[in-house]
This record gives structure tokens, sequence and C-alpha cells, in this order.
């Protein structure tokens, strides 16, 4: 790659060969098998939500047991191994250094990946905590927070090596990124031990519900989001190859972000018996958390300005705006949900989820996988092996979106109102739970087929990268950007 | 390969905004400096999450009710409670009736914070694929769970939730919950005299009154299966906060 790289550009050829790209490889790569895995899960429990007998009668594959192994995979391996190798690509370039230490790269690495395969290995035979996504039993919890503290050595040090004072707006998100999770991980984990697989949380009730949606709401804002849009802010203007729109705007809005987003958690907790004074905060935290998250949006719309003639044609940037466009969709649509009124009609039902998904396919998958079809290339030095498979992804993974949300929409208000109504004689309309549930089955087997066009979208991404860097690809001798026109 | 190794820092389109705005105050004072940014942002992001976790647990007037009679669960029902956990029981049912109209009658009183004192972890749950269990306690007997456990199908027609057939053999065993005991009495849950013993004999007794009233239905079962402690676990969800509710009455209750 160096060869290439030095023709064209002036500069210093021999820091640039310097970077080490090996170790983005590598978690290039498990972002990939991961992700096939997280979302295969995930279409299975949409199946046997539809469909009981998908569970199969096991202990291990019932649904109870392997939700909790969708949304770690999706969430910790998936999107995090997207968070590490886009940290490790642009930090480096960013900062025009190698990272600090290459050994604790791999420690990290390696290590991240035995927490998920353990994770792969504890879910499924029920051994959990409970909390949604921090499950993982204790002695996995201290293997997290050992793994974290080695990530945030070679990060730091990484830093403070750099050969440009300069800190670009990415860094600091990516900073954000591996501070917040730290304090988060640590507080909400605390627990004392049984067995070793059994522990306690320290705090009870309440208590513990608020801390663990602290950290839960937080770990959608500063594991799904910040480092999100710190590779959007790298990645976003370096494929449209437009400068970004506003440098300042992108100050306000990370501060802002950062300061707001801790506050929200207790709009998971409205209507409960959480004192008044904390749902109120939540809930009013929240809706002010609508400025600075459209702050992100526009200022990633807007530096696309110019660019919107390759938008049409360029399957990488259509990614990154759809992407961009369903972050500021459940940007709104969140803030809308946390208004205690509205809160009481969606809380319970499928419309959370069809809030979650929209943020999670829409906004964390579209930009992960505009990312990695931009960096496939240009790390292995070859062409795509089917550019014109890149457009298919990008409408099978569109369309399945739309059809995921739109039927959970449905089904989420459909449940919610016929949950609450009340006839004419002060009783329940619908006495019946499962007949409710019931009529929601149709909504279910649409959010199936949603969800199975969007997993075939990401195993044709897996076939293509795997055929690019094993197949008989030829290196580039064009500019890459073009390879997945 | 033309710009992969290209930083913002270069004239590249990254930072292709107007170098003015680098030259800004906000430049000098926070961006050239990793170490200041740091703690910056730690502090940012510490400030929310103290100012709400804090009085939680300093402030002793937040209806936590320290002087309600919630009792602790027994070794049996802690034992159930576990393995509620570990089915993922709490990702389809919520645990948490809300003040409204529906609910109430739907599930019955709605569920107060003192109510939750010895729950670790806490089982609110976030999703409703089943009904709310929070009020569960005596609204079916109890082969009325062991059938729905066994198969859901048999009980409620057209239901979508999982059989647990495994449950009806396994065993639960006395060891673990009584380090299970002693690790709540650490964290300050009223057990006295936790032995092995003790233990035993209290899920001995509390299973066999549910092993004879599942005889009395047709039913064969053991004290130590794990269907067992299932039951005593759901049986007593909710069931000394409505016996408080309608003892002192809900409008006194609030004040
Ligand atoms: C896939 C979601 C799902 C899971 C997981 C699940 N349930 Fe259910 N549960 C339901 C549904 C739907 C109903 C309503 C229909 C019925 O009675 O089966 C229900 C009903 C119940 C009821 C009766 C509630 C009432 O008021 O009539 C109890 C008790 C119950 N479940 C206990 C459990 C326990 C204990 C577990 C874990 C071992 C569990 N459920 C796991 C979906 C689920
Ligand atoms: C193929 C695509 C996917 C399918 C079919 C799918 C399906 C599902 C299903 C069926 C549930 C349980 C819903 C319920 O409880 O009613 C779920 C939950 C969840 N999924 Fe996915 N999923 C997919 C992709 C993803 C991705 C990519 C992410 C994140 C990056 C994600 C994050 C989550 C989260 C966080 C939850 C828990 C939501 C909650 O507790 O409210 N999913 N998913
Ligand atoms: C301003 C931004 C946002 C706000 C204010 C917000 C608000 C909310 C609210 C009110 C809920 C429902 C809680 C409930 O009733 O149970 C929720 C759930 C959720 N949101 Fe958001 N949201 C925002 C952005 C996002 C984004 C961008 C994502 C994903 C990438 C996301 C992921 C989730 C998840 C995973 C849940 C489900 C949690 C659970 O119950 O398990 N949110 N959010």
């Amino acid at each position: 790659m160096e060869s290439s790289a030095s023709a064209v550009m002036p500069g210093t050829p021999s820091t640039r060969t310097n970077y080490d790209d090996q170790i983005v490889k590598m978690f290039f790569t498990a972002t990939v098998v991961w992700g096939i895995v997280g979302m295969l899960v995930g279409v299975i429990i949409a199946l046997q939500l539809a469909w009981w007998p998908a569970n199969l009668g096991l202990p291990w594959t019932s649904f109870g047991r392997l939700r909790p192994l969708h949304t770690n995979a999706v969430i910790f391996a998936f999107a995090g191994n997207v968070c590490f190798l886009g940290i490790y690509h642009s930090m480096q370039r960013l900062l025009k250094t190698r990272m600090w230490n290459d050994t604790l790269s791999r420690i990290h690495f390696w290590g991240w990946q035995a927490i998920i395969v353990s994770a792969a290995l504890t879910l499924p035979l029920g051994l959990t905590q409970s909390k949604e996504y921090a499950e993982l039993i204790w002695p996995i919890d201290v293997a997290i927070t050992v793994v974290w503290v080695v990530f945030a050595v070679n990060f730091f040090a990484t830093i403070a090596i750099r050969k440009v004072s300069h800190l670009y707006v990415a860094i600091w998100f990516y900073m954000s990124f591996v501070i917040t999770i730290a304090v988060l991980h640590i507080v909400n984990s605390l627990a004392i031990p049984v067995t070793a697989t059994l522990s306690y949380p320290l705090y009870s009730g309440l208590t513990d519900a608020l801390v663990q949606w602290w950290y839960g709401h937080n770990a959608v804002g500063f594991f799904l989001t910040t480092p999100f849009l710190g590779l959007m802010y790298y990645y976003l203007p370096r494929a449209a190859d437009r400068p970004v729109y506003s440098y300042r705007l992108s100050i306000i809005h990370f501060w802002a972000l950062v300061f707001l987003y801790i506050w929200a958690g207790p709009h998971h907790l409205l209507y409960s018996a959480l004192p008044e004074w904390a749902q109120t905060l939540g809930m009013v935290f929240s809706i002010m958390l609508l400025a600075p998250s459209w702050g992100g949006m526009l200022n990633g719309l807007l530096t696309l300005r110019g660019a919107w003639d390759r938008v049409r044609t360029d399957p990488i940037l259509k990614m990154m705006v759809v992407a961009v466009s369903f972050y500021g969709m459940s940007t709104f649509e969140g803030p809308m949900m946390s208004i205690r009124a509205v809160n009481g009609l969606a809380h319970y039902t499928n419309w959370v989820i069809g809030h979650v998904h929209s943020g999670a396919l829409g906004w964390v998958g579209m930009i992960s996988f505009a990312i990695l079809y931009w960096l496939a290339p240009r790390l292995w030095n070859r062409e795509l092996a089917h550019p014109k498979w890149v457009d298919a992804h990008f409408w099978l993974a569109t369309i399945g979106i739309v059809i995921y949300t739109v039927a959970m929409w449905a089904a989420g208000l459909m449940e919610g109102l016929q949950w609450r109504a009340i006839n004419d004689l002060g009783q329940l309309a619908n006495p019946s739970f499962v007949d409710i549930t019931a009529r929601l089955q149709p909504f279910l087997w649409l959010r199936l087929l949603g969800g199975t066009m969007y997993l075939v979208g990401v195993i044709m991404m897996g076939i293509n990268f795997w055929q690019t860097i094993r197949g008989p690809g030829k290196p580039s001798e064009t500019a890459p950007a073009t390879a997945a026109a | 390969m033309s710009d992969d190794n290209r930083t913002p820092n270069e004239q590249g389109p990254v930072d292709g905004v107007s170098e003015s705005a680098y030259g800004a105050w906000h430049r000098r004072v926070l961006e050239g400096r990793a170490g200041l940014f740091a703690v910056a942002t730690a502090v940012a992001i510490s400030i929310g999450g103290l100012a709400e976790i804090v009085p939680m647990f300093t402030a002793t007037d937040m209806g936590v009710g320290e002087d309600m009679p919630i009792t602790p669960y027994t070794p049996l029902e802690v034992a159930g409670r576990d393995l509620y956990v570990r089915e993922g029981c709490y990702l389809c049912h919520s645990q948490m009736v809300r003040p409204m109209r529906a609910e109430v009658l739907r599930y019955g009183e709605w569920s107060r914070a003192w109510e939750y004192r010895y729950d670790r972890p806490f089982l609110l749950g976030s999703r409703r694929l089943g009904p709310d269990l929070h009020r569960i306690a005596g609204k079916y007997p109890d082969a009325w769970h062991y059938e729905h456990m066994r198969d859901p199908r048999a009980t409620s027609p057209g239901s979508i939730m999982p059989a647990y057939p495994w449950m009806l053999d396994r065993t639960v065993d006395p060891r673990i919950v009584t380090k299970s005991l002693r690790a709540l009495q650490r964290v300050g849950h009223p057990y006295v005299d936790v032995t092995e013993e003790n233990v035993r004999g209290s899920m001995q007794a509390q299973g066999s009154d549910i092993v004879a009233s599942l005889q009395s239905a047709g039913i064969e079962s053991q004290w130590d299966t794990e269907i067992v402690a299932m039951i005593a676990y759901l049986q007593r969800l909710g069931r000394d906060g409505k016996a408080v509710l309608s003892g002192i009455g809900a409008e006194q209750e609030e004040e």
C-alpha cells in the first residue's frame, strides 16, 4: 500500500507506512463475522415471537436466553468492533502517528473477542445478571474492565505522542466514548459475588433501576451514538471529499450532547415509582437532547452540500445519507417518547422496539456498512469483488428498515391503545391479553421479513468482502473511490 | 489510494473549513490539550449522573418506606427469583403496574417504591410481550402455574410464551441458596441464622406445601424441583404490597 499511496501524496511517506493497519483489518473481520451472527440471532428471535415453536423447547434456544445474546452481539460485538476498527484506523491518521503500543492493541483485540465468545457461551446457558445491555456475569465484567483499561491506556498514550497538536473533532467523540463507557460500566456492575457465575447488585429496587437506566440510556448515548458521530466526522467528509460544514457547530453540539445525555436515563422509568423530580429531570433533559442531536445530523447532511450529484450514484454516500437521516429521525422520536403522556402509550410496546431499530439498523448499521465498504478496498488494496452488490445491499437494508420500523410502530400503537381502552361500563374493552397479542401477529411476520432483508444484505456484504480479500481480486490501479460506485 | 492517508490537518476535505475557525479561542483552550479535554469530558458526564443517583442513596423521604412491612424473599423464593432471571422472564414480563386506570383494572394496585426494597437485581422490565406480573400472587392456583410453565398453550390457548418443561425435572441446590442468602445478608437483607441446614429446612417446608397443593390437583412433584421454586416466587410477587395497600387503603398511603 505504501508504494501507491506515496506516489500520489506529497508529505511524509515514512510516517504513513508506519501506521498499524493490521489491527484495523483484524477488527474489520471480527465486525463482519459478529454482525452476521448477531443479526442472525435477531432474525431467530423475531421468528420466535411470530411463531412460538421456534423456541424449540430447549433451554438454550428459548427467547429469554437468546434475546440478550442478540443485543450483546449486535451492540458489543458488531457495533463495538466497528468503533474500534474506525478508531484505530482514523486516529493514527488524524494524529499522524502509529498506535503507541502494538501489543496493547492486540491484547485489546483478542481480549474483546474472548469476552464476546464467553458472552455467546454464557448467555444461552442462562448465566446473566439481567440488567439490559449489562447482562454478562461478574467475571466477564471484570475482564471487560481490564480490556477497557488496556484500550484506554493505548488510546491516551497515542494521543500523547501525536505529531500534530490539534485534536480533530472525531477524536473528542472517541475520548468521550472511552471515558464514559468506563465510568458507566464500573458503576453499574458493582455487585457482590455469590458463586463464580452468580452475583447480586449492590443497589436494590428502584435505586438499582435508576443506576441501570442511567447506564442503559448512556450505553445508547456513548456506545451507539458518540463514537459513531466521531466516525461520521472522519469518514463522511472523506467519502464525500468535502470539508465538514461547520467546525464551530461540531464543538457546540459535542459539549451539549456530552453534558445532556447523562441526565436522560429516567425517561426509561416514567410512571414508575421513581421520585417525581427524577422523572421530570429525565424528561426535560431528553427533550433538550434534540438540539445537539440535530446539530450533529445537520452538520453531517450539510457536509454533503455540493456533492449531491455523487450521492445519487455512490452507494457509500447513499448509505451515509440514510444513516444520518435515521439518526435525525430516531433522535426526534426519542425526545417525543420521553414526554410523559406519549411514553404512557409507547412504553412496554413494540413502538420502543421500532425506535430502537430505527436507530440501530438505520443509524448504527448503515453508517457502519458505509465505513466498511469505504475501507475494504483501501485496507486490502484491491477492488471490491462485486461493486454492484453494494447498491443491492443499500436497497435491501433501506427497504428492510422501513418495513421493520413501520410494522413496529403499527403494532406498538395498536397494542398500546388496546391495552388501555375502556368501554362505556368502565371496564377493560380488551380484557384478554392474549387476544391483543394475537392481533399483532401480522406485524410480527412483517418485521421478520424486514429483518431478514436486512440480514441478507449483511451476508452479501460478508461474501463480497470475503471474495475481495481471498478471491482473485487484483491490485487496484485507479483511485478506489470509484471501485465501489 | 489517493486520499487514504491525508489527515484533516492537511488541506484535506475533512477540515477544509477556514483556518480562521481553527485559530479561535477554543483551539487554544481545549483542543490542543488532551489531558484537560479528557478531564472536562469526565466532569461534564459526572454532573448529571451524580445529581440523579446520589439523592437516591442519601434521602430517606422518597417513599422508599423503611417502615413498610415488607419481608425479604424466603430461601425458596430467592431460588425461584434466580430462575426467573436465568430464563429471562423479565424480557417479556414487567413488574411495574403504572398508576393509570386501565393498568389498575387489568393488573391491580399500581406498584410502590417500597415494594422493591429487597429486589436484587430489580426486575421492573421494559417490555410487555406478556402481562405484568407484579400482582400475580394468588391470581392462579399452584397447579395452573405448573401446567402453564409446562405448556403455556395448555392453559392459555394462543399464547406465544415459550414452554419450560425442563423446570419440571431439574432441581435447585440449597447449598447455593445458602450462599445467596449470605451475600444478600451482607448487603442488608435481614436474614438470621443462615446455615445450610436451616435453608434446606425452610425450602423443604415451603416446597412441601406447594407439592401438596399440586398433589390435590393430581400432579406429582418434589419440593426441590425448579418448578416448585418458580411457583413459590410467582405466588409471592406483590403479595406483601397488596396486603399493605388493602390494609391501610391506597388514599391513606398516598397521604
Ligand atoms: C416470549 C415472551 C415470554 C417469556 C420469555 C415468558 N412469558 Fe410468561 N407470558 C407470555 C405471554 C404472551 C403470556 C400471556 C398468555 C399466557 O398466559 O400464556 C404470559 C403469561 C404468563 C403468566 C400468566 C400471567 C397472567 O396474569 O395471566 C405467568 C405467571 C407467566 N407468563 C410467567 C412466566 C415466567 C415465570 C417466565 C419465565 C420462566 C415467562 N413467563 C416467560 C410471554 C412470555
Ligand atoms: C437483522 C436485523 C435485526 C433483527 C431481525 C432484530 C430483531 C430483534 C428482536 C425480535 C428484538 C426483540 C424485540 C422484542 O422484545 O419485542 C430485538 C431487540 C433489540 N435489538 Fe434487534 N434486530 C436486528 C438488528 C439489530 C441491530 C443491528 C441492533 C443494534 C445495533 C439491534 C439492537 C437491539 C436492541 C438494543 C434490542 C433490545 C430493545 C429493547 O430492549 O427495547 N438489533 N431485535
Ligand atoms: C435524543 C435522543 C434519544 C432520546 C431522547 C431517546 C429516548 C428514548 C425513550 C423515551 C425510550 C423509551 C423508553 C421506554 O419507554 O421504555 C428509548 C428507548 C430506547 N432507545 Fe432511545 N432515544 C434517543 C435516541 C436513540 C438512539 C439514537 C438509539 C440507537 C442507536 C436509541 C436506542 C434506544 C434503545 C436501545 C432503547 C430501548 C431501551 C430498552 O428498553 O431496553 N435511542 N429511547
